[in-house]
């Protein structure tokens, strides 16, 4: 009987297992740039993924510890019944011990309270108003089902003024510079996810929220919806490009106005025609 | 096993005659009706709190299945997407046109019914419905509920909830499909979603219906707790079990107004016009803009405040029952008996103050957030403070392999899991990434199912007895315990690693997204597709267990575990009223393996031996 102990040990290497592994799979690990899995792109998502492996290391050493004392008592302290139909080995008779369980509330309290203060500053500089960083505003981006709505400003860079750039569900930026952006929601609740970046953030009707996020690392990411928002919500996709320079962000921001201004054009020309 | 508990000598001298001098509280209960004698009043309209928690028993274990079901299907969804569920696809979704694949809207239904059915009609019905209704009057020496009739309509109360929810399926645009926190203005606007339609109002009906059978169930609990206790049985004395529900009690009580208030303000939101959850000139799918309004933050500080201490509701009876069956056969006191009721306490309190760390990543103030973080990683330490007593309980114990007991001891174990998995949310920071992902997912299900649900399973197979005067069979209890830990643990493990690489919860198809589109999620999908497949055929094997037992399991007798707490010193199944005479208690139910005493375990009717004294700290 004393081998149901090994089912419990099974679980507990499955699950520490599970962990060990994923590293060595970039499907298993932290989403980071195809083709290089252990880098963050992001500033906020080194902090974030320090702060992380902080706390897998220390609930690792209690997952551990708890479960191989749970293993040792199943395994140690079974009832056997020896030749005479008695047990072999009575139970112990006590009611616990205060010292224990002193020591088992102040060693927990005080990592834990370590743990809340350590990270009062990185979440102080990711989401508090007063840390908004003093950079003008990359877009503001509004949620709706299901797509996320992009505006950019225009040459003048201004925001809602007649040379706005809008794009749907396109996301660019430049590399190395932090990019702030509004977000909003014209319908239901949705959430500015950014995978890649450690990046989340619910776009809530009725209120305008700053999100800001870098990436040391150009390229294509992607933009997801977290926060359920009907029945298209799964495929609430964008894209984001991180551009290489400020010049090759300009240039593809003066050929979508281009774009858009012929097709305004051209939707003016028609109604006239009407 | 089967001891006669005449047999010890001291039992029969120990009761107390009813209406003795010293009864205590328990005046009110002395003279005993007659048993009703037709069907309609013995098993229907019952007064009986015994027949009542039964009743609450099938009704759960049936919204069990229906709730199971569900599950299996969103999990075929994710892991063959789009993919016709074989033999079944014509008749679950009609849709030719669509080569008979589920619909993207019908996976939010899924999930969205899968966990109000289990959290709403399954495990709060069974830990507090069944076990609180069952055990409470018996554990504490009463002849039943404070409150019998209210109780009798507690029960009552559920079925138009059970009505309506199972009803909700069917009506115009399906079931609600808004989550089961059904956040504003998806829930809220009639064209937002289907199943915004109607559904979400027989949603809000249900859980109406349901919130009012708990409240009902809870005054009786505190009262029956605080006035109807047996002679001798002080607060201190009471099995974990008890308090546990005496605190989860307590806990509904304050909580549950503040949810229905919530219901109905969504309610009226849909119904008649209000604007309570939406700001001034918003409109969704060509609605008018709303005029004067307030805002969509509001529903969520409302529904967590209940829905936090939700999850406590649903882990503390567990936390009780646990408690009881890894003292009894571990064969020793529980270690450390009042710094347990204290932490369940703490709990219970802290548990109101955590309510916004479900909120970091919503728009709500980011400097409350840093407020939060300290009282959520808080109330970590009650919990950790129940681990190490119940790894101390069995610490030099003499362990028996029961069903009951391993199903208790893969509570603490996958306890562990999910109060570890829960530091992860509580840091605001590491939050941002796994909000909304499957590491959440993972995460409520090894408190939810691994706890809650283990806790379910060792409360049946250890107090079936008592209920049903009959033993289930242990070797099938054994096989279902196996195949389900393993794959219970195949199921939801993983769930943490995908959630990690940022795999949101609540997409119909997780390929939609590029990052998501390797093999190693697609295959960890699939596997636990797989597993879920297995832990809901294994529990055929309990079904198949739990009904044969009743018709022709062993006899029980009145104590098959050699256990002390009071509802073993009366007959199996009780008889009207429970108890002969009301018993008299003399000390709390742990005491097993007195030194001095040739039986292991000293009934709470029997005095200890004289030369045993206690620690009043730990005791």
């Amino acid at each position: 009987m004393r081998y149901w102990s090994i089912l419990f040990a099974v679980a507990a290497v499955f699950s520490v297992g599970a962990f060990v592994y994923a590293p060595f799979s970039a499907d298993w690990w932290l989403p980071n740039v195809a083709g290089d899995p252990y880098h963050v792109v992001s500033t906020f998502g080194k902090e974030i993924d320090s702060l992380y492996f902080i706390i897998l290391g220390i609930t690792g050493v209690a997952f551990i510890g708890t479960q191989i004392v749970l293993v040792w008592v199943q395994y140690r302290y079974v009832d056997e019944i020896g030749p005479d139909g008695k047990p072999t080995r009575p139970a112990q008779y006590f009611h616990g011990s205060q010292r224990l369980e002193v020591v088992w509330t102040i060693i927990p309290a005080a990592i834990l309270v370590f743990l809340a203060l350590y990270q009062m500053d990185t979440w102080a500089s990711i989401k508090l108003r007063s840390a908004t960083p003093r950079v003008p505003v990359l877009a503001e981006i509004t949620g709706r089902q299901f797509q996320w709505v992009i505006k950019y400003p225009g040459p003048d860079g201004k925001l809602n003024t007649a040379d706005d750039l809008f794009t749907v569900s396109d996301l660019h930026f430049v590399k190395n510079q932090t990019a702030l952006i509004q977000l909003k929601s014209s319908d239901v609740l949705h959430s500015f996810f950014l995978p890649q970046m450690r990046i989340k953030q619910d776009a809530v009707p009725g209120m305008t929220i700053p999100v800001w996020f870098d990436a040391d690392t150009a390229g294509h990411y992607e933009l997801v919806c977290a926060e359920l928002c009907g029945w298209g919500h799964y495929k609430m996709r964008g894209h984001v490009t991180v551009h290489e320079t400020e010049e090759e962000f300009q240039k593809w921001q003066a050929d979508q106005l281009a774009e858009q201004n012929r097709s305004q054009l051209s939707m003016a020309s028609e109604s006239q025609g009407r | 096993m089967g001891a006669d508990l005449t047999a010890n000598g001291s039992h029969g001298a120990a009761a107390v005659p009813a209406g003795g001098d010293d009864h205590g509280h328990s005046d009110g209960h002395d003279h005993i009706h007659p048993a009703p004698s037709n069907f309609l009043s013995k098993y229907v309209f019952s007064h009986d709190h015994k027949i009542i928690g039964i009743q609450f028993l099938f009704s759960g274990l049936i919204f069990f299945v229906l709730g199971g079901l569900l599950a299996m299907a969103v999990r075929w969804q994710l892991a063959w997407p789009w993919k016709p569920v074989p033999i079944l696809a014509k008749a679950l979704w009609s849709h030719p046109a669509l080569g008979y694949q589920m619909p993207p809207e019908d996976y939010n239904k899924l999930f969205t019914m899968h966990a109000t059915i289990m959290i709403f009609f399954v495990v709060i019905p069974l830990l507090t419905g069944a076990f609180g209704n069952f055990l409470i009057p018996l554990m504490i020496g009463a002849r039943d509920m404070a409150f019998p009739k209210l109780n009798m309509f507690s029960y009552w109360f559920m079925w138009p909830a059970f009505i309506i929810i199972t009803y909700s399926f069917f009506v115009e645009g399906g079931s609600a499909e808004a989550g089961w926190t059904s956040y504003p203005p998806l829930s809220v606007f009639r064209w937002s979603t289907p199943g915004s339609l109607n559904g979400q109002t027989f949603w809000l009906l249900a859980l109406l219906f349901a919130g009012i059978s708990s409240l009902m169930g809870s005054i009786n609990y505190i009262t029956t707790i605080v006035m109807l206790r047996s002679p001798g049985m002080k607060m201190f004395r009471m099995p974990m079990t008890v308090w546990a529900m005496f605190i989860t009690a307590l806990l509904q009580a304050f909580a549950l107004p503040v949810l229905t208030s919530a219901l109905i303000m969504q309610l009226l939101d849909r119904t008649a016009g209000t604007n309570f959850f939406s700001p001034v000139g918003h409109t969704v799918a060509n609605s008018p803009p709303v005029v004067g309004g307030g805002g969509p933050l509001l529903f969520q500080h409302l529904f967590w405040f209940y829905s936090h201490p939700a999850v406590y509701i649903m882990i503390l009876p567990g936390m009780g029952i646990v408690s009881d069956v890894i003292a009894t056969f571990s064969r020793k006191p529980l270690f450390g008996y009042k710094p347990m009721v204290l932490a369940i306490a703490g709990i219970a309190g802290l548990g109101f103050i955590v309510w916004g760390h479900h909120m970091f990543q919503s728009g709500m103030n980011p400097q409350l957030g840093a407020t939060f973080m300290l009282s959520t990683m808080m109330i970590a330490l009650p919990s950790a403070i129940k681990v190490f007593n119940w790894l101390g309980t069995m610490w030099g114990g003499r362990i028996q392999y029961t069903s009951a007991m391993l199903n208790a001891m893969a509570f603490v174990a996958m306890f562990i899991i999910g109060g570890l998995s829960g530091i992860f949310m509580a840091a605001t920071p590491v939050d941002m990434h796994i909000h909304d992902t499957y590491f959440i997912v993972g995460h409520i299900h090894y408190v939810l199912f691994g706890g809650s649900t283990f806790a379910i399973f060792a409360g049946i197979y250890y107090w079936f007895p008592k209920m049903f005067g009959r033993m289930m069979n242990e070797r099938l209890g054994l096989i279902h315990f196996f195949l389900t830990f393993i794959f219970f643990n195949g199921t939801f493990f993983l769930m943490h690693i995908i959630g990690m690489h940022g795999h949101p919860r609540r997409i119909a198809d997780p390929t939609a997204y590029e990052f998501l589109r390797g093999a190693g999620v697609t295959g960890m999908n699939q596997f636990m597709t797989l597993s879920a497949f297995g832990l809901g055929l294994t529990q055929l094997i309990f079904a198949y267990n739990f009904l044969s037992s009743l018709v022709v399991g062993a006899e029980a007798g009145p104590n098959p575990w050699n256990a002390n707490s009071l509802e073993w010193s009366t007959a199996s199944p009780p008889p009207h009223y429970n108890f002969e005479t009301l018993p008299r208690v003399y000390h709390a139910p742990y005491e097993f393996s007195v030194p001095g005493v040739e039986a292991d375990f000293v009934p709470q009717t029997v005095p200890l031996p004289r030369n045993i004294t206690l620690d009043p700290v730990m005791a």
